[in-house]
């Protein structure tokens, strides 16, 4: 197999065997991780720019970790003390950066659709490391891992996603992923943080209410209120969120009894999710984190390789 | 087009006198564990392993490595990663490293380094059916079956699976 783009931008542009591709390969990246000398040469003389405009825990350090365990030679720009804060553009960061040769970009992002426009203007290979509220692709690719790690099958598996689906990134690369395993998905949260574009997709719903949206769930994805995220009042109060959205351990006997719940984090404790489920073996959230540096390798192999032919 | 080198009961034969081999220069068989490199390495360790449970009653424990991501090559994804299966610390053992045939000798570089990430074994020994010449690093087998000539051209094809065990030269269009 192999994947014939230079970009990862939209799991849109990935078909469900590119996908299946990226999982295998780091299936096999996840055992480097466990070893005691966690680190292969594979990359070694790669350069790897991490351009994080938004803050970032798990994803920042994620790449990194996959970056070092593949020998590459990674560079992080730090936006706040960058030159960024003078007023130079996206583009021109990234042209002026292009010319010291790295072979890839890794584009974190509060607008999206930047690391598309980053796409265009350099010719390394570009990550989408999550832009606005458009997509997180790496994300949605450690969520089916995880989930394929517990389920056999992701097909007419009943998937709640729960939460702020408006300003997520993760939603969207995660429906559009799901729906090409074949799940059926079912959407809820506040009325005002639920956006158009599902309605056109088949296999998923809107739900109505918590319990319909839990009822019989095989898998729950839960999300954070993006309060970053929102300059108009959505919802009347976090209070008032707590009390209709959260998941708490009564509704979790709805869903089917091996149920899994997956959360991208950070979490807001308590707020979108009882921290009893949290600490739960229902709870795969650090399985998720664990999977990351695997897809991170698996995506860095994949696409640094296939663009060794033409260097 | 396709030359047959080798047959049954002569590779059979050959593979005889390898374990022979390692038996006699290898005192410490109980600490000795062998290795195969994926994926032309893996039956012929499986007929090594097989070999010495049959002469010595020593049952060695058996690994296999995958060397896709030690390669010195300009990197490329050539194929799909393959896994590396060592359910053993290797670490203060004798290991022999099992292929089918020998070349440049940089798939045979690219598997110590990757043996050594797991640990610091007391010997390594290279054991090989088929040696074609060719090297490009000082690297030489401990144990050989067979020296075949081939040119640069022509490739070396070695079946060890069930009854039908051939070495075949074939010449590269």
């Amino acid at each position: 197999m192999s994947y014939g783009k230079k970009d990862l931008i939209s799991i849109r542009d990935l078909t469900k065997s590119d996908m299946l591709y990226f999982l295998e390969t780091a299936k096999e990246f996840k055992k480097i991780s466990l070893k005691d000398i966690k680190k292969v040469p594979t990359l070694r003389g790669k350069t790897v720019i991490n351009l994080f405009y938004e803050p970032s825990t798990r994803t920042k350090a994620s790449f990194e970790i996959a970056q070092k365990r593949l020998s590459a030679d990674s560079l992080n720009i730090v936006i706040s003390q960058s030159s960024v804060t003078k007023g130079e553009t996206l583009s021109d960061t990234v042209l002026n950066l292009e010319s010291m040769k790295p072979d890839a970009f890794v584009v974190r992002h509060y607008d999206s659709g930047a690391p598309y426009l980053v796409s265009r203007i350099t010719n390394a290979v570009t990550i989408n490391a999550g832009d606005g509220i458009n997509e997180h692709p790496t994300q949605c690719l450690l969520d089916i891992m995880t989930i394929l790690e517990n389920k056999k099958d992701i097909n007419s598996l009943k998937v709640a996603i729960i939460g702020d689906i408006y300003h997520s990134r993760v939603a969207r690369s995660d429906i559009y992923g799901l729906l090409k395993f074949g799940a059926n998905i079912y959407l809820y949260g506040p009325y005002t943080l639920l956006p158009k574009f599902i309605e056109v997709e088949n296999n998923v719903k809107v739900a109505k209410s918590m319990e319909e949206a839990l009822k019989d769930a095989d898998v729950i994805i839960m999300l954070r209120i993006q309060k970053e995220r929102m300059s108009l009042n959505f919802i009347p109060s976090i209070e008032e969120y707590r009390s209709f959205f959260k998941l708490t351990k009564d509704l979790m006997f709805l869903a089917r009894k091996d149920a899994i719940v997956l959360h991208p984090g950070p979490v807001n404790r308590d707020t979108e999710i009882s921290g009893e489920i949290m600490n739960s073996n229902r709870s795969v959230i650090l399985k998720q984190v664990e999977n990351g540096i695997a897809v991170r390798m698996a995506c860095l192999y994949i696409l640094l390789g296939s663009r060794s032919k033409t260097i | 087009m396709k030359t047959v080198v080798l047959t049954n009961d002569t590779i059979d034969s050959i593979i005889e006198g390898i374990i022979d081999g390692i038996i006699r220069s290898i005192p410490d068989l109980d600490n000795t564990v062998i290795v195969g490199i994926k994926g032309g390495g893996v039956l012929f360790a499986n007929l090594i392993h097989k070999g010495i449970k049959n002469l010595r009653n020593i049952d060695c424990q058996l690994g296999y490595v995958d060397m896709t991501l030690y390669r010195d090559d300009p990197f490329m994804v050539k194929k799909n990663i393959k896994s590396t299966e060592l359910p053993f610390d290797i670490t203060d053992k004798n290991i022999i490293l099992a292929d089918d045939v020998i070349y440049s000798g940089r798939t045979i570089r690219a598997a110590i380094d990757e043996l050594l990430d797991f640990g610091r074994p007391k010997s390594i020994k290279l054991a090989v059916l088929i040696d074609r010449g060719g090297r490009e690093l000082p690297i030489c087998p401990d144990f050989t079956g067979r020296k075949v000539r081939a040119s640069e051209n022509e490739e070396i094809e070695v079946t060890l699976s069930g009854k039908n065990k051939t070495v075949e030269k074939i010449l590269k269009k």
